[in-house]
């Protein structure tokens, strides 16, 4: 800011050279305009759920076009149309039903041990030093053993029946739950505590009425990473030693080379993960609802 | 003057704190009276937070004795209400829910001005709102000792006068001892009834503050202790309603 005049008259200056560049003041409205949302207007439900499913219709489509002009061989990619008729037998004979069933038992069943397990364990560290210095480095190497390499040794241990596929999948979703957990009661802001503290809230109350909440959307992280989880674990016990479930189906539609029964439950397991995030949405809608009204005040 | 003839309720004795190399508070001490409403005032760093925070039970002093009334509430800058609670459970923090604590907290936040509100998320109030259910928080459990940490400076300045006036009203009527933290040499000697001043980890001025003086303006020893740090002085004398926020947080030496 040197150069054409001195310091007492740099207004001056400023305005001289504003001028310059053409910059002036105007009061003619012409010139304004309504300034834009931060988000674009709520847009139609019908309209937003149409826009969800467009990625896979067009999936589909392109499929049914392929199948149709015989761009896709039969063999190696079933047409949809076969793997819709498929699908239907397959319900109509209470197969699918029956595998569907095993399944979804086995991955809930290892999802609430795991789940739980990780839960309660991550909030103990989060919480007390005391926890932090018996849990955490035993979980840190329990996190960095592959789980699906526990396979055959769980086997060896539980022998080939369900216990020891419901402990691989509780293995495998107590992990990112213990993870979450952790963080969420450690993330709690510092002033509320003191806060709490102030007006004399015990330590349960303290968890139960601060930590938690404040860890809700940590944990809702960490329910939908375990539910991933387990599915991941639910395919890897259902391909070996076993007899019953989607995994089982699959199995033996590859070694009959049945493409279309194998991509049948293909989708049943895409259908599990939209599945999953609808209920992982519905219990934050359910759970939160302070989030909710500042939602709807913004 | 008659709050020496009322017991005391909080008293420092040579306490000291040190935070590093910094002195906050060097062979501290200061008695609170009963119903004595004190104004601390001081630059930023002084340590009038630190004192604050003693008698919270925060933290702890290095050396000396501090003693404090057993039911005593803090008033924050920040509301610091939890957001996963509506507004009454807020006010109810840490008391048991029942019918007759539930009335209480209706009448304290009728009194704050937020008889409606007490079914509202905390994420939905604006931030003078917010305040006063923390104001409502703090009194609900009649305390003998009640701390305002800079309650006021988050808000815009019609709302602070009316939150400084429904403070008044309150504290005479409840009369706790309270101590108030300020930046406003102005809302120290409109609400307070004696005005300390901390500076190297010491009272500097300690003024009190009656009708008389109120009516002069001011203390003389405040007079002094504010000419000789803030030259605006005399415009705040003249003009009455001037924030000396700006003289009291960069320019105050003794």
């Amino acid at each position: 800011m040197t150069g054409c005049c001195g310091n007492e008259s740099r207004f001056a200056c400023w305005r001289a050279t504003s001028a310059a560049t053409g910059f002036k003041h105007s009061t003619n409205t012409h010139t304004l305009e309504t300034p834009k949302p931060l988000h674009d207007a709520s847009r139609k439900r019908g309209l937003s759920l149409g826009l969800r499913f467009l990625v896979p219709l067009l999936i589909v489509s392109l499929w049914s076009l392929g199948s149709f002009y015989g761009w896709i061989a039969s063999n190696i990619v079933a047409p949809p149309w076969v793997v819709l008729k498929s699908a239907w037998s397959l319900a109509e004979s209470g197969v699918l039903w029956h595998h569907l069933s095993i399944s979804l038992s086995r991955a809930g069943l290892g999802l609430l041990l795991g789940g739980s397990f990780g839960l309660w364990l991550g909030i103990t560290a989060g919480l007390s030093k005391l926890g932090e210095e018996l849990i955490d480095p035993s979980f840190q190497m329990f996190r960095a053993i592959p789980f699906l390499a526990l396979i055959p040794l769980l086997i060896v241990w539980f022998g080939i029946g369900e216990s020891s596929k419901i402990l691989l999948i509780a293995a495998g979703s107590a992990k990112p739950m213990y993870l979450n957990a952790y963080t969420g009661v450690r993330s709690v802001d510092r002033k509320i505590i003191e806060a709490a503290k102030i007006f004399g809230l015990s330590r349960w109350a303290m968890i139960t009425e601060i930590h938690l909440p404040a860890a809700l959307p940590y944990l809702m992280a960490g329910l939908r990473l375990s539910m991933s989880m387990a599915l991941l674990a639910l395919i890897g016990v259902e391909v070996i030693n076993t007899t019953q479930g989607i995994g089982f189906l699959m199995l033996q539609a590859q070694e009959y080379f049945r493409t279309e029964v194998l991509i049948v439950c293909v989708v049943i397991y895409a259908l599990f993960g939209l599945g999953t995030d609808f209920l992982v949405k519905l219990i934050e809608r359910i759970s939160m609802p302070w989030r909710r009204a500042h939602k709807e005040r913004t | 003057m008659s709050q020496h003839t009322l017991p005391v309720a909080v008293r420092v004795k040579q306490a000291s704190k040190q935070f590093s190399v910094k002195k906050v508070l060097d062979q501290f001490s200061l008695d609170i009276h009963e119903g004595e409403f004190v104004a601390l005032l001081g630059k930023s760093g002084s340590g009038k937070t630190t004192l604050l925070r003693i008698l919270a039970g925060l933290e702890t002093v290095d050396a000396g004795e501090v003693l404090v009334p057993p039911v005593r509430t803090v008033v924050f800058q920040e509301p610091r209400l939890i957001e996963s609670k509506r507004v009454l459970p807020n006010v109810l923090l840490g008391l048991p829910i029942d019918d007759d604590t539930r009335r209480a907290a209706k009448n304290a936040l009728a009194e704050v001005g937020l008889a409606s509100h007490e079914d509202a998320w905390p994420s939905t109030l604006s931030g003078g709102e917010a305040q006063r259910v923390a104001l409502a928080r703090a009194l609900i459990r009649q305390p003998q000792l009640l701390m305002l940490d800079e309650p006021f400076a988050a808000l815009d300045a019609l709302t602070r006068l009316k939150m400084q006036a429904l403070v008044q009203s309150l504290c005479q009527r409840y009369t706790p001892a309270v101590l108030l933290v300020t930046h406003d040499v102005d809302e120290a000697i409109q609400l307070a009834d004696r005005v300390l001043v901390l500076a190297d980890g010491k009272v500097a001025v300690d003024a009190r503050i009656s009708l008389n003086t109120h009516a002069a303006g001011a203390m003389p020893a405040l007079t002094s202790y504010a000419s000789s740090c803030c030259r605006r002085w005399a415009c705040f004398r003249n003009s009455g309603r001037l924030c000396m926020r700006e003289c009291a947080g960069n320019n105050l030496r003794r």
